[in-house]
């Protein structure tokens, strides 16, 4: 494969960087080779057609399962991720495109889920509530009215919205977002892509997946476009065109970018 | 933090801000309209009933005697209820509630009576045949994956031949322990029903004022000290005359037999109230039960233990179901393999239901189980005085389980339409 990130190579130090990933289920190789890195204060979008294996590189970071073989370097450090426990202690969480938020409980509940502040036996509503409330502050949230709301009360973007700053609460430093904009109308998706944005300027590194080049193109700071399970290209931005991304989406190449060997659809 | 809070949002309300009591009124309504109806229709069901009762019997029905009566004959099912809310929580129902009840009512008159255990020890072997039987249950739903309905069906049979096993050849079993049968059928000495009175009005204040100021020195929206001083006020004035109208004397012979005073099953219930309610509202393990009653592959996924917090949850529906067993034994003076049958589980799923708590699971409180049991209770105590027919009776109970359903299913389609589901 071919990197032709030259620019992206300025960038030093990825707080998140993978090499030569392999991974197979069964006789089906998934990942072939994969490289790709996470900066702290960026966007970076991992794009792919279907079967091109961007959830199986996700859920590998996340910890849901091993990656075969490769080096999976953190903030500067060698480590074997063994679990989603680990992942998150780690940092990393991600926002599958479920959501996972229960209906009936309200926003701060949801937020806190399984990792609930305590004091003595009896929960910490007001620690918790405070802090929900300062994390959404934090990512200038401004689309939902009460943090007590219940759930099933909000719009899918306010879900979307909840689940994120879940995701961020806890001093994570990597959040990876699966399709967050699959199932929204205009605005909210509008309102969704700025909070991402806002992520990466509250510096943390974001990875977003999804299909919608114009989503991508608006909102990411580089591209990394897998091509049946290998990395056809990652590059910034502001080096290709929309045009381009979807010719590496389609046929793993594009012009002199792109898997070289690869055959032009 | 990494994205500690860089500026307020304009939107977001001023610290410290308290809303007015109309505003706090307000938002009540429209959560109402909005579907969260929680205990208000059997709260208007139990005071349009007891209105009706009155004016048609009032003689009878509003008397100190028939509403003592009234406590005590609603206690077995209201706490039943209690139980039997935790297992609703989760969407699964526990069908061998009521022969659970009669199991552990077995083994408590057995242990007395033919085996001469004190009464405390008794109580706990009741306690626990009713945690085993809970246990056993809940690792059957939970474990194997069996769905709860068809477990306690098969339970609701094996518990009834365990019953017989247990009581013998005999049919009956009586109880003759004082303590075991103050338990329904004495009463706290007026003096003590003062300082219940106290305790309770005087807790609730404390408590309630505590958490209140909690929320406003945290800069949190808090509800209106008003609203907090109108609680208080109503909670002191209605357990107040609770209190005195309980503490005058209510036998028909005062000279043979004085009765006066708050049922002892009153400080008890209230007890299981607040305990319960403490754990459901205020602890992460009550609101692990909420979270897998709305969502439980969400609640995997967050880490919470799903399948502990479901054998836990049939555990306490059970261990109630044993202290239910314990006060049929003190109501009945004896124990036999009819106890806990008939018609006792289906009042209980029907008091929980009728309270406010949802057969979806997700949504439910311990109070809706004290609020919907007095409801069954009135019904149960009241009809008789107007009607003998016991068709009758049947049919309108079964009709008011009907509407609670009706309200809880019509409820939650509203709830959906307004995004509340």
């Amino acid at each position: 494969m071919t990197t032709s990130d030259s620019s992206l190579a300025a960038l030093a130090n990825p707080i998140l960087s993978l090499r030569g990933i392999n991974k197979s289920f069964g006789a089906v190789q998934v990942l072939r080779d994969v490289d790709i890195d996470v900066w702290s204060g960026q966007v970076t979008a991992l794009v792919g057609d279907n079967g091109a294996g961007k959830s199986t590189l996700i859920k590998g970071i996340a910890g849901i399962y091993p990656f075969d073989s490769g080096d999976f370097t953190y903030a500067g450090e060698a480590v074997k991720i063994s679990g989603p426990k680990q992942a998150n202690e780690l940092g990393i969480e991600v926002v599958y495109q479920d959501l996972a938020l229960c209906d009936n409980l309200d926003v701060v509940h949801n937020m806190f889920l399984g990792r609930e502040m305590k004091r003595g036996v009896s929960l910490d509503e007001a620690a918790m509530e405070q802090r929900a409330r300062e994390t959404l502050n934090g990512l200038s949230v401004r689309t939902l009215k009460s943090v007590r709301q219940v759930v099933a009360s909000l719009s899918g973007g306010q879900r979307q919205t909840v689940a994120i700053a879940r995701a961020v609460l806890w001093n994570s430093r990597v959040v990876i977002l699966d399709e967050p904009t699959a199932a929204l109308g205009v605005a909210q998706t509008e309102q969704v892509l700025n909070l991402v944005r806002r992520l990466a300027d509250n510096g943390l590194a974001v990875v977003l997946i999804s299909h919608n080049m114009k989503d991508v193109m608006q909102v990411a700071d580089n591209i990394a476009v897998l091509y049946l399970g290998e990395m056809a290209a990652q590059v910034p931005v502001s080096q290709v065109t929309q045009q381009q991304v979807v010719e590496l989406i389609t046929g793993g190449r594009s012009g002199d970018i792109g898997i070289q060997h690869a055959v032009t659809a | 933090m990494s994205i500690a809070s860089k500026q307020a949002s304009p939107e977001q309300e001023s610290p410290s801000e308290t809303e007015s009591l109309a505003q706090a009124m307000r938002d009540y309504w429209t959560r109402v309209r909005g579907g969260e109806l929680g205990s208000l229709p059997a709260v208007l069901g139990l005071i349009s009933l007891v209105i009706v009762f009155g004016a048609l019997q009032g003689k009878v029905f509003l008397t100190p005697f028939n509403f003592a009566n009234l406590l005590t004959q609603s206690s077995m099912v209201i706490v039943l209820a209690m139980g039997l809310v935790f297992v609703l929580l989760l969407g699964e129902i526990d069908l061998s509630a009521g022969f659970a009840a009669g199991t552990c009512a077995a083994v408590l008159a057995v242990t007395l009576t033919q085996h001469g255990w004190p009464w405390y020890l008794a109580i706990v072997a009741a306690l626990v045949t009713g945690a085993i039987i809970g246990l056993f249950i809940g690792v059957l739903v939970a474990r194997l994956g069996i769905p709860s309905f068809v477990v306690t069906l098969a339970m609701f049979l094996g518990l009834q031949g365990l019953m017989l096993l247990i009581i013998g050849d005999g049919g009956t079993i009586g109880v003759r322990d004082s303590i075991i049968l103050a338990l329904e059928n004495k009463n706290l000495p007026p003096t003590l029903g003062w300082v219940l009175f106290v305790i309770v009005a005087g807790g609730y204040a404390v408590v309630s004022g505590l958490q209140l100021r909690a929320r406003r020195r945290a800069g949190l929206v808090s509800q209106p000290p008003s609203l907090w001083l109108l609680k208080v006020a109503s909670l002191t004035v209605i357990y107040g005359v609770f209190t005195f109208v309980f503490n005058q004397e209510r036998s028909r012979n005062p000279v043979a037999a004085s009765i006066e005073g708050v049922p002892y099953i009153v400080p008890l219930i209230l007890v299981l109230l607040v305990g319960l309610t403490f754990v459901l509202s205020r602890t992460a393990f009550g609101r692990h039960i909420y979270a897998v009653g709305g969502n439980a592959e969400a609640a995997r996924r967050a880490g919470i233990n799903v399948r502990g917090v479901r054998v836990a949850c049939f555990v306490i529906c059970s261990t109630m179901a044993g202290v239910a067993g314990i006060l049929f034994a003190s109501r009945d003076n004896s124990v036999s393999p009819s106890t806990g049958g008939s018609t006792t589980l289906l009042y209980a799923v029907g008091a929980a239901v009728i309270g406010g708590t949802s057969l979806f699971g997700g949504r439910g409180r311990v109070w809706d189980a004290v609020v919907g049991g007095l409801v069954v209770a009135v019904i149960g105590n009241g009809l008789p005085l107007i009607t003998q027919q016991a068709g009758i009776q049947f049919i309108v109970t079964g009709f008011v389980l009907l509407i609670a359903a009706s309200v809880d299913a019509l409820s939650r389609r509203r709830a959906a339409s307004s995004g509340r589901a």
